[in-house]
C-alpha cells in the first residue's frame, strides 16, 4: 500500500459505520479499507446499501454511529474540507444550470483558484474526455454520453485523491459505455485517485478494480483482489452474485488471426478476439462448454479449447445437470464448471471421478482486460 | 370616449414635457416601490431558502403564514403597520408614521411574503440529488446559497417582479400610513385616487399610465435578464 500522505490519494478508511433508516440498519461496516491509489469496486446487487454507502462517504447521510478517516483524520471534523479533497460521480450527471466549461471549472472556483487556471485545468480534462467542442455549450444541451463525459472531466478536475464513483456508466447507451470505459480506464490508471466504485456490473467491476468489496443486505461478505473473490467466494450468496464460473485471470501469450492465446494458470485458452489486452480474465459461461468422453484425441469438432478431467461433481440445476471438473493435470488449481443437458448427461453416464473431455469454441470465451491500476499482481 | 382620448393626450403631454410634479411622484414611487423590494430581496430569499431546504417543528404553520400573507389585503397591512406605527403606537417613537419610510414598511409587508413564497416554490423546485451534488462539490455554507440562488434564478426573478409588482400597484397602506402628502408621501397610486376624487379624470388616467408604463419598463427589464439567462 502506498505512503497514506500521498497527495496522488489518500487512504479512505470506514470505522464501525452503520447507517439506519426507520430504525432498522441499512449499512453496518466494522472496518472497510480503500488503499491509497488503488481502485475498489464495491459490488452488491440492489438494495446492497451500495448508495447509501456512496452517500455516507461524501458525508451526505448522518450515520446512527462509526466514522470515516481520511488518511487516518475524522472526515466529520471539518466535512467541507474533507469533500474538498473528494470527487463523486452518480450515475445521473447532476450539472448545474450553466454551460459546460463553468461547470467542470466549478469545484475549483469553489477551492478559490483563480480563473486563468481553473479554465487550463477545465479544458485540460474536456479534451482528455474527448469533449473540448462541448465547452460553450449549456449543460442542458448534452446527450446523456456527453454529459457523464462532462461529469467525469469535472470530476477530475477537482484533482480529487479520493474519487468517488456511483453506477457512473449505467445510464449510458451501450456503444457510448464500452469507449467511455476505455477511456475512463486510461485516464484513471494515469491520474491514480484513490477510487471507489460502486456497481453492480461484474465486468465493470473486474474491468478497472484492482480490489474488491462485496456488500449484501448492508454488510461487508467479502473482501480482497478480483481473483481471489471470483475464484474463491466467501460464501454461496457472494458465490451466486458474483457468479463466480469459469473466470480465471489470464495472460496474453500470443495474439495472431483474430485468435488471442492466454495463458491461465493451469492451461491455454484461445479466443476469438478483435483486440487482446495483455492481462485479463478469460470467462467462460458454463453451458458453451460440451463434454464427452475422453478418448485419444476426442471426437472431430470445431471448438479449439479441449481440456481433460475428472468429475468432481454433478448436480441437478434448472433443467440442466451443473457438472464441476478438476483438471487432469498434477498440481493443477483450476476447477471448470459445466451446464449440460439431463439427456446429455444420462448418455454419457457421469458419476464422480469418471475422467471427461472439455471443448468450448474460442469464439464463445469473453475476455475481460484486468484492472486499470498497474503494478498490484 | 373622449375623456379617455383627452386623458391619453393628457399623459403623453405629461411624459413629453417632463412636468416636474409629475417626475417627483415618479421618482418617488420608484424609490418607496424600489426600497421596499430590496428590502423584501434581502430578508425574504434566506427566509424562503431556509423553508425550502430545512425541516422543524412548525414549519408547516410558517409555510402556511407566507401563503396567506400572499393574498393579504392591503387595507390589513396598512392598518397594522398604522397601528404600530401611530404616535402612541409601539414604534411611535421613530415619528415614522405619514412618511416614505412607513410606506416602505407597508409595502415590504406586502411584498415580503411574495418574495418567500416564490423563492421557497423555486428552491424547492431543485432536486436533492443536485443539492448533494453542490456539497460533494466542496461548497461550503455560503457558497452553497450562492449556488442555489444561481440554480433558482429564474423562479427568483420572478419573486423580483411578484414582489416588485405587490409594492408599485397597492393603494390601501400607502395611503393609510403615508397619508398623501404633497412632496412628501404621494406616490403615483394615491394621486390617482385624489385626482379621481375630484373628477380630474385626464390627469388621473394620465397617471395610471404612467405607473403601468413604469411597472412594464421594470418587468421589461427583470424579464430580459430572465430569459436570457433561461437561454
Amino acid at each position: 500500500m502506498d505512503a497514506g500522505g500521498d497527495p496522488g490519494g489518500a487512504h479512505l478508511q470506514v470505522r464501525g459505520l452503520r447507517v439506519e433508516r426507520g430504525g432498522r440498519a441499512v449499512l453496518d461496516l466494522p472496518e472497510l479499507d480503500f488503499p491509497a491509489r488503488r481502485v475498489t469496486a464495491v459490488l452488491g446487487p440492489n438494495g446492497a446499501g451500495k448508495s447509501t454507502l456512496f452517500a455516507a462517504l461524501q458525508l451526505l447521510v448522518r450515520p446512527a454511529r462509526g466514522e470515516l478517516l481520511l488518511d487516518g483524520e475524522p472526515m466529520a471534523r471539518d466535512a467541507v474540507a474533507a469533500r474538498r479533497r473528494m470527487a463523486a460521480v452518480s450515475q445521473d450527471p447532476l450539472l448545474l444550470n450553466m454551460n459546460v466549461r463553468a461547470n467542470v471549472e466549478l469545484p475549483l472556483r469553489l477551492r478559490g483558484i483563480g480563473r486563468r487556471e481553473r479554465r487550463a485545468e477545465a479544458e485540460r480534462w474536456l479534451a482528455r474526455f474527448g469533449v473540448s467542442e462541448l465547452a460553450g455549450r449549456h449543460a442542458r444541451e448534452l446527450s446523456g454520453g456527453e454529459a457523464q463525459r462532462v461529469n467525469l472531466a469535472r470530476a477530475f478536475a477537482a484533482r480529487p485523491e479520493v474519487l468517488l464513483l456511483d453506477e457512473p456508466f449505467t445510464g449510458v447507451d451501450a456503444p457510448t459505455r464500452l469507449g467511455l470505459i476505455d477511456s475512463f480506464a486510461g485516464i484513471l490508471a494515469d491520474a491514480r485517485p484513490t477510487t471507489v466504485l460502486i456497481t453492480h456490473d461484474r465486468d465493470e467491476a473486474l474491468r478497472l478494480a484492482d480490489r474488491l468489496a462485496v456488500i449484501i443486505g448492508g454488510r461487508l461478505r467479502q473482501w480482497g483482489r478480483p481473483a481471489d473473490v471470483f475464484s474463491a467466494p466467501a460464501d454461496a450468496e457472494v458465490a451466486d452474485f458474483v457468479g463466480a464460473d469459469n473466470l480465471w485471470p489470464a495472460q496474453l501469450a500470443s495474439f495472431r488471426g483474430g485468435v488471442a492465446t492466454y495463458r491461465t494458470a493451469d492451461f491455454l485458452v484461445h479466443a476469438a478476439a478483435e483486440a487482446a489486452p495483455e492481462r485479463a480474465y478469460v470467462c467462460i459461461r458454463p453451458e458453451q462448454i460440451t463434454l464427452s468422453p475422453p478418448t485419444e484425441g476426442g471426437p472431430p469438432t470445431s471448438a479449439r479449447n479441449h481440456v481433460l478431467g475428472d468429475v468432481r461433481s454433478a448436480y441437478p440445476s434448472g433443467p440442466l445437470w451443473r457438472v464441476t471438473l478438476d483438471l487432469r493435470r498434477p498440481g493443477a488449481e483450476m476447477s471448470l464448471i459445466a451446464d449440460v443437458s439431463r439427456a446429455s448427461y444420462e448418455e454419457l453416464a457421469l458419476k464422480p471421478g469418471d475422467p471427461v473431455r472439455a471443448a468450448f469454441k474460442a469464439a464463445a470465451v469473453h475476455i475481460i482486460p484486468r484492472g486499470a491500476v498497474p503494478g498490484d499482481e | 370616449m373622449e375623456l379617455i382620448w383627452d386623458g391619453v393626450r393628457e399623459a403623453v403631454r405629461l411624459l413629453v414635457s417632463g412636468d416636474r410634479a409629475v417626475v417627483e411622484i415618479m421618482l418617488r414611487t420608484l424609490a418607496i416601490s424600489g426600497a421596499a423590494t430590496a428590502l423584501a430581496l434581502i430578508i425574504g430569499i434566506p427566509i424562503g431558502a431556509a423553508l425550502a431546504l430545512r425541516r422543524f417543528p412548525g414549519r408547516g404553520l410558517f409555510v402556511a403564514a407566507v401563503n396567506t400573507g400572499m393574498g393579504m389585503p392591503p387595507v390589513a397591512v396598512g392598518l397594522i403597520v398604522a397601528m404600530l406605527l401611530w404616535r402612541n403606537g409601539p414604534l411611535g417613537g421613530l415619528g415614522w408614521i405619514y412618511s416614505p419610510q412607513a410606506m416602505v414598511i407597508a409595502q415590504l409587508a406586502l411584498a415580503g411574503p411574495m418574495v418567500v413564497g416564490f423563492s421557497l416554490a423555486s428552491i424547492q423546485a431543485i432536486p436533492q440529488r443536485l443539492l448533494d451534488q453542490m456539497r460533494a462539490l466542496g461548497a461550503d455554507r455560503a457558497q452553497m446559497l450562492w449556488l442555489i440562488i444561481r440554480e433558482s434564478r429564474l423562479g427568483l426573478l420572478a419573486a423580483v417582479m411578484a414582489g416588485f409588482g405587490a409594492a408599485i400597484s397597492e393603494i390601501g397602506a400607502s395611503m393609510q400610513v403615508g397619508g398623501n402628502l404633497a412632496g412628501e408621501t404621494r406616490v403615483l397610486t394615491t394621486a390617482t385616487v385624489q385626482e379621481t376624487g375630484r373628477g380630474n379624470f385626464e390627469l388621473a388616467l394620465a397617471l395610471v399610465i404612467v405607473l403601468v408604463a413604469l411597472a412594464y419598463a421594470v418587468n421589461l427589464l427583470l424579464t430580459s435578464v430572465q430569459q436570457r439567462r433561461a437561454a
